[in-house]
């Protein structure tokens, strides 16, 4: 794997595998009583949340600690990055520190490459702007292999605001590397120009795309976006793009539903439906803290298998190389 | 003191000769001529002083990014012997008092010739026409109107502009930018726009407007200039409307002839630009008009920025680069090196052009006796590679760095006195 992870594209195939059965081995630990292993211990995490987001915060949170490493969390609001300090000094500042690893969520599309060229450890994009959230596809994938057994040939579409989404640009890039077919399903001013040459194909009908598909993944769309005239009404959005009960009969059985969070519930998705047997909400967020888990080990170095003798509850430091 | 350039060949061409300049003029050109002072110049090309109609001195306001004095020097150094001072200066260029200001700056620098450019709206609102006729009569002779940085949106707003300025021969130039269709944007709109999830900025936001400014001029009969045309859609519309014999010229920036928008996939802010960067297909029908004469000059839009405004997330950072030491190498790379400009258009495209929509009077003139001395002498043979360090500009925004160009400023002169010689203030 690359030193760091920016872009669903840093990812080959094989690295990506690689990052979901390290990650299946991991959720094991997150099974037992005591959820910990000593694997980084030593190493320091700083998580850089320049953008508020409890969820994605929580899990990297959680994963860097399961794995014994020191975990410093800066939210940016009221800290010197509000105050004009510029992303260039909190690099500099956390060089100093000696962050091994820095998990960054800014507001701004390519902040994570930024940061990337300025420091010497690990850069994890946590979700940057409207351009990628490569963990979210990690679990995504991750989730899909669990409840079908597999990701090549799958069918997966992807609905809502693709033209804003950081989840549909990752999902759509280590997709296509893993061998599935992803269409995208959004109102026309919702796709951005360009998507033509993207490695998915796209339609406007959701229902006829949706018998079809394996995967159904519904992405929140925001309120905001009507009053930018994207569409005219929150009303005739759920009409034509929210996956409701009526939708939802026109599923293939084993056909699962997905969301990265957070919901608009009656919006983009039934309550249902979100709540109902096919969707993966609740796994979605239980598999983002293990494939994490299995970002940062592979990226601080983990050569060997991440649990090794760890049900003895004493994984070796010397994994971390 | 008088000067005698050695060997030179007039706009690169024909055999050499010895210039000799004398009382701020040209004083005689033949063989074996002497002066108190020789510059020895075999293989070298002698070109009117260039004329930059597009630059950003930054002084009054943002003088930690540049002052009248460090660009006018870049500009001497780059071969210009005049720039024209854009208004969006901090006040704004909007006043007569302002405008006079920045012409006196240049004249005490004593680089090359500062001709302001006047604001076309007051503070550059885009709501209230700004005392254009008094900036015109001052002491700094604006003809150039122009709010660049924002597009005079309003239509008819750019009508009356246009009708107005037809009084004292003024030229309205036009950064042509449809606010509406551009909110937030950050790069042009297209595939990388698409994958790197940057808002983008439409090819039609610059051509709906140059499409209603060029029907605009045609109607009242006032003189337009399109400022850093960047897109074929645009070029094309620039064809039509002279094919009108309507009195409209434009601008191409030396970057939007070479670099692509593939720049901003390293999220390099360096390369943030307003307009942005383009596709090899707008870049291709650039070169093309600009061989062709639709687009009648090269303009540098150079634009110093502080570190701290670059260096910095490519959203939050300010779009601009800096030009004017890189422009003419840059021209002879993407035109001359490719067979679509000879050295005498290159004069013609970086010299006299612009100073005939400028309507500057001394400079752009023939390279004959009794003619004003302001002249560049460049050495076609020689390379060298830019290093931002290395510039006198204030700002180190080149999207050039480390590139290898072709051909040096051996000397500039204005009004007979060297301003530049061999890359170092003279």
């Amino acid at each position: 794997m690359k030193r760091h992870l920016l872009s669903a594209a840093d990812l080959t195939a094989e690295d990506a595998l690689l990052v979901l059965d390290t990650a299946e081995e991991l959720a094991q630990v997150s099974a037992r009583t005591v959820k910990k292993l000593p694997t980084l211990r030593g190493r320091t995490v700083v998580n850089l949340f320049f953008e508020d987001s409890t969820r994605t915060k929580t899990s990297f949170e959680l994963a860097a600690k399961r794995l014994s490493a020191d975990v410093i969390t800066f939210a940016a609001k009221g800290s010197s990055v509000s105050k004009g300090e510029t992303l260039k000094d909190t690099a500099l500042t956390l060089e100093a520190m000696g962050a091994d690893a820095v998990v960054i969520r800014h507001s701004w599309s390519g902040a994570p490459v930024n940061l990337a060229s300025t420091i010497r450890g690990s850069v994890v994009n946590a979700g940057d702007g409207t351009h990628e959230h490569p963990t979210q596809a990690l679990l995504d994938v991750f989730t899909m292999r669990q409840k079908l057994g597999r990701v090549e040939g799958l069918k997966v579409t992807i609905v809502g605001d693709i033209l804003h989404s950081r989840v549909a640009r990752s999902n759509v890039l280590l997709l296509k590397t893993l061998g599935a077919d992803v269409t995208l399903v959004a109102p026309p001013t919702l796709l951005p120009v360009g998507v033509d040459s993207w490695p998915a194909a796209y339609s406007y009908d959701l229902d006829s795309v949706l018998p079809k598909s394996d995967v159904v993944m519904m992405l929140r769309v925001q309120r905001e976006r009507m009053g930018a005239a994207y569409f005219p009404s929150s009303r005739e959005y759920s009409r034509r793009y929210g996956l409701d009960v009526d939708r939802v009969s026109q599923l293939q059985d084993h056909t699962i539903v997905m969301h990265p969070g957070p919901m608009v519930r009656g919006m983009e998705i039934a309550s249902e439906v979100a709540d109902g047997l096919r969707s993966t909400i609740v796994d979605q967020v239980a598999n983002g803290v293990s494939v994490r888990m299995a970002v940062l080990y592979l990226l601080l170095g983990g050569s060997e298998s991440a649990i090794g003798s760890a049900s003895s509850g004493a994984s070796p430091d010397g994994a971390v190389e | 003191m008088s000067w005698v350039l050695k060997g030179v060949t007039l706009y690169g061409e024909g055999a050499p000769v010895d210039v000799v300049l004398r009382d701020g003029l040209i004083d005689a050109i033949g063989q074996g001529l002497t002066a108190d002072q020789a510059l020895e110049a075999a293989g070298c090309a002698l070109l009117p002083g260039l004329v930059d109609l597009h630059t950003h001195l930054r002084e009054p306001g943002r003088e930690d990014a540049e002052t009248v004095a460090s660009g006018t020097l870049a500009a001497a150094l780059g071969g210009f012997t005049a720039v024209h001072a854009m208004a969006n200066t901090d006040p704004v260029a909007d006043t007569a008092g302002v405008v006079e200001q920045v012409w006196r700056l240049g004249l005490a620098a004593g680089h090359c010739d500062v001709v302001p450019v006047g604001a076309v709206t007051v503070g550059l609102d885009g709501k209230q026409m700004a005392e254009l006729g008094t900036m015109a009569d001052s002491a700094a002779r604006v003809r150039v109107f122009s709010d660049d940085g924002k597009c005079v949106s309003d239509a008819s707003l750019m009508r009356r502009a246009l009708e107005y300025v037809k009084a004292f021969d003024g030229v309205i130039a036009q950064h042509a930018q449809e606010p509406r269709l551009t909110d937030g944007a950050q790069m042009n709109e297209g595939i990388n726009s698409s994958l790197l999830g940057l808002t983008g900025w439409p090819a039609v936001a610059e051509e709906a407007i140059i499409a209603r400014d060029c029907l605009l001029a045609g109607h009242v009969g006032g003189r337009l200039h399109v400022c850093h045309v960047s897109t074929a859609g645009s070029v094309e519309l620039i064809r039509w409307a002279k094919g009108k014999g309507w009195d409209v010229t434009a601008e191409v920036t030396p970057h939007h002839l070479l670099l692509t928008d593939d720049c901003a996939r390293s999220y390099d802010a360096t390369f943030k630009v307003n307009p942005p960067l383009r596709t090899q297909a707008d870049i291709d029908a650039l070169r093309e008009g600009l061989a062709d004469g639709t687009i009648d000059c090269v303009a540098t839009d150079h634009a110093p920025h502080a570190l701290e405004d670059k260096e910095t997330e490519w959203g939050a950072a300010l779009p601009g680069m800096t030009g004017l030491e890189t422009a003419l190498s840059v021209v002879v790379q993407t035109m001359v090196e490719t067979g679509l400009l000879t050295w005498r258009q290159v004069a013609e495209r970086l010299s006299e052009a612009p100073a005939r929509i400028g309507r500057l009077e001394s400079h752009g003139r023939p390279l004959e006796v009794g003619e004003p001395a302001n002249l560049v002498v460049v050495d076609p043979a020689a390379t060298w590679v830019v290093d931002p360090a290395q510039t006198a500009s204030r700002s180190r925004n080149t999207p050039f760095a480390g590139r290898e160009l072709p051909v040096r400023v051996r000397a500039t002169f204005l009004r007979g006195r060297p301003t530049a010689l061999d890359g170092k203030p003279a």
